[in-house]
């Protein structure tokens, strides 16, 4: 069970601000999807290795070569505010 | 009073040389403009896929094998999450259950003693990006974020809490340097930030055997501020604890110019990265023959080649040590063998007067204008009595200016040694005309006086008499 102060800690890890009633309402949500998922519990596992990935496939990989950077502006383009060739971010301690 | 000791563990960040970043095939060349060595793949722009750098791994398990560890046959990234301004996916990629490399260990030696740090884990992950404020953080207005360090690749190499103390824990981050350095995976360099080092310490009264609350220690930029940083804690905490008091577990960064550690009253709540595995990336399984070619691929590692200068070349075991600390220095050493081929000779000039005038110049030996050859050279010069040893160091020291030939230094400043029976006979006759006092006190017993005339007839010279031959003319002379 998820309580208001699990969804408390989330939500501030995520840099999130909830109101009293959405602290109320996701911690309603989140419990009925763990809910909805713990069904996966009463699977029978014991003969299964654990899974590092859903796709079974391994080692893949780059060369070591340099390719094409974005332009700085490109790389920019997204960024709520900037200075020169840097974003620019309230500082945060 | 209780004697107390110090548990200290240290978590090593070294960046490897590679071209690219781990993930992606940005460049990781120092020294860009900002926001220029960046594509959509380490700026986590929605929808791109990492791709694990083939390099990355081969230096990875390189250095793992350097460092005695075992090798991961299975391994896996992980995605630790945080929000910070430094990391454009607030995530880092890294590994947490499933490292590429676990239990080595390395040798340091202190006060003569060799003792075994255990090497708990060591793990691949992407670099973080870089904050620029004006000012400290403190005072500044704002942050200005670089991304193009984020995804160059680093190992993080994480020690059992195995040192006693600041020493130990210098000896250990010297070691490790040492033999990462020498297996070429990354350049070390603790000035530019491609060698990190964070500690963990904690007191207790020597012989327990319970490990006491431990603090983090940030922020120290050289061997010289991790050993300071660490003895200031350790009293700290020695103090806290003798006055009653209890430690609080808190990261604390070190404050170079006050010489404190500083709580950074990080919300400990913040902490709490909740690792999961990531879908993005594939798991590495190893191949056990490509593991054995890449340990074949291993240079001779600090610890064998000092056993091979005892043994070789008959040093003793501080030479050796001191020679090999870097390969740098181990490589100049036995180039300049090749061409003056008397061991501790070399040693005694290298670890000596070369070494003082690097520092004193600020120069690598790897910078250095003067070529092994050249040192090579200098040495012989002395043998064939052409300068003295002397006039040797003043030549060193315009050779490290220079870097013009030791001959031809001497040519020009006519430095070359007075040999001549002839020529220097003279010199002793008017030296021992003008100090009638000190040729009498010698004949009169006070042997003593014998060195004064020596150093006068240097001084008349201006050092480049012969030595060995002025001392046979005076004693001749004075009979």
């Amino acid at each position: 069970m998820i309580s208001k102060k699990d969804v408390e800690h989330v939500a501030l890890l995520a840099r999130l601000e909830l109101k009293e009633e959405e602290k109320e309402m996701y911690t309603r949500q989140l419990n009925d999807i763990l809910k909805y998922a713990h069904k996966l519990q009463q699977l029978n596992t014991e003969d299964v290795t654990p899974t590092a990935h859903v796709l079974p496939i391994k080692n893949v990989f780059r060369e070591d070569q340099v390719g094409d950077h974005l332009p700085n502006e490109k790389a920019l383009a997204n960024a709520p505010d900037k200075e020169g060739n840097y974003i620019k971010v309230p500082k945060i301690m | 009073m209780a004697q107390w000791e110090a548990v200290i563990g240290l978590e090593v960040h070294v960046e490897l040389k590679t071209n690219t970043k781990i993930f992606c095939h940005s460049s990781t060349e120092f020294g860009g403009d900002p926001n220029t060595h960046v594509c959509p793949v380490c700026l986590g722009l929605p929808g791109v896929l990492p791709v694990l750098n083939k390099k990355v791994l081969e230096y990875a398990v390189k250095a793992g094998l350097a460092l005695n560890c075992k090798i991961a046959p299975f391994s896996k990234f992980d995605r630790k999450n945080y929000y910070y301004p430094d990391l454009p996916k607030n995530y880092q990629i890294s590994q947490y259950d499933l490292p590429i490399a676990e239990h080595g260990y390395l040798d340091i030696e202190v006060d003569g003693r060799t003792k075994r740090i255990g090497i708990t884990r060591l793990h691949m992950e992407e670099d973080a990006g870089k904050l620029v404020h004006q000012g400290t953080i403190m005072t500044t207005p704002y942050s200005l974020v670089d991304y193009n360090r984020t995804g160059v690749p680093l190992i993080e190499i994480v020690s059992e809490p195995d040192m006693r103390s600041p020493e130990e824990a210098k000896a250990y981050l010297e070691k490790l340097k040492a033999i990462i350095q020498y297996t070429g995976v990354s350049d070390c360099k603790m000035q530019e930030g491609s060698l990190r080092c964070d500690a963990n310490i904690s007191v207790r009264p020597v012989g327990s055997t319970e490990f006491g609350t431990k603090t983090e220690i940030k922020n120290m930029n050289s061997f010289k501020a991790l050993q300071k940083a660490l003895e200031y804690e350790m009293q700290r905490q020695i103090e806290v604890l003798e006055d009653g008091g209890r430690i609080i577990q808190e990261t604390r960064t070190w404050d170079e110019a006050k010489g404190v550690t500083v709580s950074m009253r990080s919300k400990e709540e913040a902490h709490d990265y909740r690792y999961f595995p990531d879908p993005d990336l594939v798991p590495v399984v190893m191949d056990p023959e490509w593991v054995e070619e890449i340990r074949e691929s291993l240079p001779e590692l600090p610890d064998a080649r000092k056993r091979r200068y005892v043994e070789q070349y008959g040093l003793p075991e501080y030479d050796a040590m001191v020679l090999t600390l870097t390969k740098e220095m181990a490589d100049y050493f036995e180039e300049v063998l090749e061409g003056y081929p008397q061991p501790k000779t070399v040693s005694n000039w290298m670890m000596g007067d070369f070494s003082r005038l690097l520092n004193a110049n600020q120069v690598e030996i790897t910078s250095c204008k003067v070529s092994p050859a050249q040192l090579a050279e200098l040495l012989k010069l002395i043998d064939k009595g052409t300068i003295s040893g002397k006039i040797a160091k003043s030549v060193l020291e315009d050779m490290v200016e220079t870097g013009k030939a030791p001959a031809e230094i001497v040519e020009e400043k006519g430095l070359v040694q007075i040999s001549d029976e002839g020529e220097l006979s003279r010199i002793i006759d008017e030296v021992i005309a003008n100090n009638p006092k000190s040729v009498e006190d010698y004949r009169s017993g006070k042997k003593k006086a014998m060195g004064f005339l020596v150093g006068q007839t240097m001084k008349a010279t201006k050092g480049k008499a012969n030595p060995a031959l002025v001392n046979k003319l005076l004693s001749e002379k004075l009979q």
